[in-house]
């Protein structure tokens, strides 16, 4: 199983309580087509960097998770049929990229990394 | 004629000996992530283009990988396409 993560921008107009339940769906339909998933993250309303579907915000979702290839198809034509859904991004993910995302998750380590640099050269 | 009054033809080459290098190697930064815009934002220009290798001394490997990261941060909203004022 590969593992892979999907970024998702839904419609701003949609209320909290609809935009948890399109997510919900998007989690069921892949965890019953075998996907485990690993990790969710909401960024809530974000300001896009320029007009998508006339709208100037969108409302964000990341997750990741592994799963058998062939979900990845059904999963964005289902993404496709969603009106609710703006655009969506699936990437694969590889060794370096699920290393950097676990020590993203364990920690504020980008103001870190930088700390450590300073003291290397100091 | 005294050695202060010496006039130069064209202007002396003031030498940069700054050598370029690429941050990610020296860093040991292995994967990009396209979802930090502003990390990102350092490789393109004001008009959101990327910049060339030839500006900012990254190496060939992750040239690429910048590249590949701006174009994913376009297409999910988070860099735009185009723009007259980034920075």
């Amino acid at each position: 199983m590969q593992q892979y993560e999907t970024v998702v921008i839904l419609t701003p107009l949609l209320s909290e309580e609809i935009a948890k339940e399109t997510i919900g769906k998007f989690r069921d339909f892949m965890t019953e087509n075998g996907a485990e998933i690993i990790h969710e993250d909401n960024w809530g309303l974000k300001k896009l960097a320029y007009p998508i579907e006339k709208k100037s915000t969108g409302y964000y979702h990341l997750t990741e998770y592994k799963a058998p290839g062939d979900l990845i198809n059904k999963l964005e034509v289902q993404y496709k049929r969603d009106e609710r859904i703006m655009r969506f991004l699936t990437i694969a993910l590889d060794s370096d990229a699920i290393a950097y995302n676990e020590k993203k998750r364990s920690g504020a380590f980008n103001k870190k990394t930088k700390n450590e640099e300073v003291v290397k050269h100091g | 004629m005294a050695r202060d009054q010496i006039q130069y033809v064209t202007a002396p080459k003031v030498e940069d000996n700054r050598k370029k290098y690429c941050r990610f190697k020296k860093n040991g930064i292995k994967y990009i992530d396209y979802k930090d815009a502003n990390f990102l934002l350092k490789f393109v220009n004001d008009q959101g283009k990327i910049l060339p290798r030839r500006l900012t001394g990254t190496s060939l490997k992750f040239q690429r990988k910048v590249a590949q990261a701006v174009k994913r941060a376009r297409h999910i909203g988070l860099l735009p396409y185009v723009t007259d004022s980034l920075k």
